[in-house]
This record gives structure tokens, sequence and C-alpha cells, in this order.
């Protein structure tokens, strides 16, 4: 069984976070399930700490002017246009 | 009503190329130019891209028709393709089964016959686990070899275009046309030549440095060939998948091959590792789903929290609000050591447990997936159960490595693959070993 609950007031703060409203229904069904999953993810816990023998390198390339996507094109989709600019809500 | 795809659209091939006279289905998070691409979700119901992935270019540029945009769960999230936004995918291997997921559209196209070949996304076995549902070949190549320039990311860090075919041979003459470095992907490179490789035999010398030649692989000839099988991944199987399995390596001793087991203590951990990384990259990738650029109209009055926020309610599905909520808990304050961190380690923990069997073996052998195809409807109930099913076919994804499910055989009548792992850049081995089964 869960060790670690998870109430339904975390859950709002978390889909908050992640800009995600939710109804009651999942909110509830949330609290249920995420205690569930966060206690499987608990066997981390028993994981050593591993030395990393990764030989990363930056991958780079000249930055340089290439062809594009036009205005028109990469306005396409956007459900709300104005001036040849996205339009958005207002941020405050 | 259950549909294997979401767009019927047909772009005709050319008269020249490999794949001239051929059809393929593309998984629906893979953009083509002019096609709706919807990933199964709400959020890009009428999404039509102004451009094509690069693997659709080489689609193209081979000659192949493209006949449509395949269903999956909604961006690639499950393992039965139930959480698509357009309905459920059918089996046609298995009737009232799930066909997996998430690329369970491309693999019943070519269970079907609607599509000779079909392109999905394998981020922890979204390619092998609806191939070994569907009774097709799908291989997962190794991470670096195919573009993901415009795949619609889910986890970039896990997940690699690959082929569903009927046969082996198909599935890697398709990885032939769509395999090799992008200019596009920075994470595409070249496979390294043999002689800079530490495993291999003489024969792969020759062979896996002579580049993108997959197809000629598919030659059934295993002799000398040792195969590791990881106790650990055929232990919790199914009593009649174990049984198919073992079938399956008698087939393959009988044809020279040998086998031995091997032990990978790190694999316990794979799947809370894999579902920590892939719930933290989507909650980021995800992030883009502002309603701005694309998505669904809102009618709402608000600020753009609030508009964000609403957007993201009615566009997305509940399994991937779960995963989103999840991912943002496992990287928020306080929690970011505890599973994010750890699970890294998990991650290279694995990579080492790999790269000390294949000192021993030339390719790992398991079950693709540990049950039999689920009845509609049987795992929605319980996601946790559901992310368990993955756990032979994730490890593969945290460790970068290719993979391919091939066909097995059935237990009660219904579908069972065989799962063979080989090193980085092993898909010669691999397509090898496989071919040997059919």
């Amino acid at each position: 069984m869960s060790d670690q609950s998870v109430d339904a007031e975390e859950v709002r703060h978390v889909a908050a976070l992640a800009r995600v409203d939710l109804d009651e229904a999942e909110v509830e069904a949330f609290s249920e399930q995420f205690g569930e999953i966060l206690d499987a993810f608990e066997t981390l816990d028993e994981v050593p700490e591993i030395e990393r023998e990764d030989d990363l390198e930056n991958v780079m390339r000249v930055d340089e002017v290439r062809e594009s996507l036009g205005q028109e094109e990469a306005l396409r989709n956007a459900p709300e246009t104005e001036d040849g600019y996205f339009k958005g809500p207002s941020v405050s | 009503m259950s549909r294997i795809f979401i767009t019927e659209e047909r772009i005709e091939g050319g008269d020249e190329g490999p794949l001239a006279g051929e059809t393929v289905a593309v998984k629906d998070n893979i953009s083509t130019e002019g096609v709706r691409t919807t990933c199964g979700s709400e959020m890009l119901a009428e999404y039509v891209p102004p451009y094509d992935a690069t693997v659709v270019e080489r689609l193209k540029e081979a000659g192949a028709t493209i006949v449509g945009k395949t269903n999956m769960d909604e961006f690639g999230m499950g393992s039965t393709t139930e959480t698509s936004a357009f309905g459920p995918a059918p089996n046609p291997a298995a009737e009232g089964r799930v066909p997996g997921g998430s690329s369970g559209g491309s693999a019943a196209a070519v269970a079907a016959g609607d599509a000779d070949l079909a392109l999905g996304t394998d981020t922890g076995g979204s390619v092998r686990n609806p191939a070994a549902f569907c009774g097709v070949v799908g291989i997962k190549p190794t991470y670096g070899l195919v573009s993901r320039y415009g795949l619609v990311a889910y986890a970039n860090s896990l997940e690699q275009i690959g082929p569903l075919a009927p046969t082996v041979e198909g599935a890697a003459r398709l990885l032939d046309v769509i395999a090799g470095p992008d200019e596009r992907d920075a994470t595409t490179r070249e496979a390294p030549r043999a002689s800079e490789r530490r495993t291999g035999d003489a024969r792969e010398a020759r062979e896996e440095g002579a580049d993108s030649d997959y197809a000629s692989a598919a030659d059934g000839d295993v002799e000398g060939l040792s195969i590791g099988i990881p106790t650990e991944l055929v232990e919790g199987a199914d009593e009649g998948v174990r049984e198919t399995f073992w079938d399956a390596i008698a087939d393959l001793e009988s044809e020279g091959a040998s086998y031995h087991e091997v032990s990978l203590p790190s694999i316990e951990h794979a799947v809370a590792a894999y579902y920590v990384i892939a719930m933290s990259e989507a909650s980021s990738n995800l992030a883009r789903f502002d309603g701005v650029r694309y998505g669904p109209a809102t009618e709402r009055e608000g600020d753009w929290n609030e508009v964000f926020a609403e957007v993201r309610e009615r566009g997305f599905g509940e399994e991937v609000k779960r995963r989103v909520l999840l991912g943002t808990y496992a990287l928020s304050a306080g929690y970011h050591e505890k599973y994010y961190k750890k699970a890294q380690d998990a991650r290279a923990w694995v990579e080492r447990d790999f790269e000390g069997a294949f000192s021993e073996a030339d390719v790992l052998a398991s079950p693709t997936m540990p049950v039999p195809p689920f009845e509609v409807g049987e795992s929605l109930e319980d996601p946790l159960q559901m992310y368990l099913s993955d756990a032979n076919t994730v490890p593969v994804n945290l460790a970068n490595l290719p993979a391919i499910s091939v066909p097995a055989g059935e237990t009660d009548g219904l579908p069972v693959g065989v799962q063979l792992i080989g090193p980085a850049f092993g898909e010669r081995r691999i397509i090898r070993a496989g071919s040997a089964l059919e």
C-alpha cells in the first residue's frame, strides 16, 4: 500500500505549476494514483551513485542565415493572429 | 469505433528508388507537409505542419507512397493505443485485444495489409511492443542513427523513429532508407566503423563498417552467434510467453547459435528510472502547447496563465496530464535530487550492465512483452500496471541500444514476440539473428 499519500492540495499545486486546469474528478483520481506511482519510483533510493564515463562533446555549427518558414506559413496554424503576429492573451 | 488511421491521405511516390511501388504508413507524431499531424491529441486536431520530417523527406526520395497517418497513444504516452483522442486502434492479429502502444496504428496497418511498411516511434518500447502484440517485426534503432527532426518530441533523450514490417528484411530495407546523419538533428551521427569498436568478430568487422546496408544482413546465418539471456527479463513473464520464448532460443541453437544466462542487476530499477526521465522530459516538451501558435481557440477571458491552463485542460487527455504533472513533480524543488538525479544514476548503471553483458555475448534475447496482448480496456484503470508492462523494453532506450522484435509464435492463439538487443550500432547483428527466427 501507499506510504506516500499525495493529497488533493498537492495535486492542485503541481497542476498550477504545470499550467493545467483539472476538474474535481481528475484531482481525486490523481491523488489516489500518484501515491502509488511515486512509491514505485521510491525504489530508485536503492540505486548507488554511478560515476559516468560519458565522453560528451558540444556539437556546433556555423551560425549562418538559412532558409526558413515564411511569416504566412509560420502563422498558418495559429487560432488568432493580427497584422502578421501571433495573438495571445494578456500577460497580466 | 476503433481505427488504424487518423488521417487517410495518399502521397504518391516516384517511379524510382528503393521503395518505389511500396506503401508506407506514418505514425501521426511525424510531421508531413500539408497533411494533418495530430499526435493522437485534441490539442493538435487541426494542426497541419508546414514542413516534412527528415524521415518523410527520405521516404519521398526513396519513391515510397505514403498512405496515411496512423493512430497512436496521445503524444506517444501509453502501451495500448487506447489513449488516442480519436479512439483506440484494433489488433488485426488478435480480435478484442489491444494492438499495443504507442505505435499501435502503425503495427496494425502492417498486420492488416493496409500498408507494406510503417514508421513508428520508440521511447520505451513503442515500436517493439505493438510489433509483438500484432505479430509483425519492429526495430528500435541505436540512439542517433535516425534523425528526429520533425518528430513531435515527447522524451528526446530516449526516443527514436523505427520501422515496422511483415518481415525482418522489410524492416531492414526501411531502416536503410531512413538511417544516417542529418544536419538538422545534432544528436545524429555516423555509425562508427567496426575497427573503432571494442566488440565484434571478424565478420562484423567487415560488415558493421559497411554502413547502411541493413537489408543484406537478413540472411538467417547465426552459426557461432553467442546469445546472452538476462534472467531478470524472462522470470517475470507469463508461462505461455516463456515457453514460446525458449522454443525460439532452441530454434536458434539448432541453427548453430549458443546461449548462456546473464544477470543485469540494474534492470529492476529501469522502469522507475525510465518513467521519471520520460515524464520529466515530457513536462518540459509539452510546455510548448500553450494554444497560441497552434491548438484550439478558447473563449475564456483572462490572463496568460489562466488561458494557458484552460487550453491545456481541454486539449490534453488524462494520460498526458498524468505524465506532465508527475514530471513537473519530479523536477520541482525538493524532489529533483530524490527522483530525477537518482534516475540518471540508474540510467548510467543500466548502460554499464549492458556493456558488461556484451563483453560475453553478441546479442541479448528476451520476450519483447512479458504478457500476451491485453483485452481492450483492461489496463486503463491501473496506470501503474500498464507502466510495469514495459519492463523488458525500457532498459534498451535508457542505454541507447538497438533492438528488434520478431514474431516467435503464439500462446493460446495470441502473438508473442522475441526481442534481440545489440550493442550500439549493432543493427546488422540483431537483423541477422532476427531473420533466423523467421
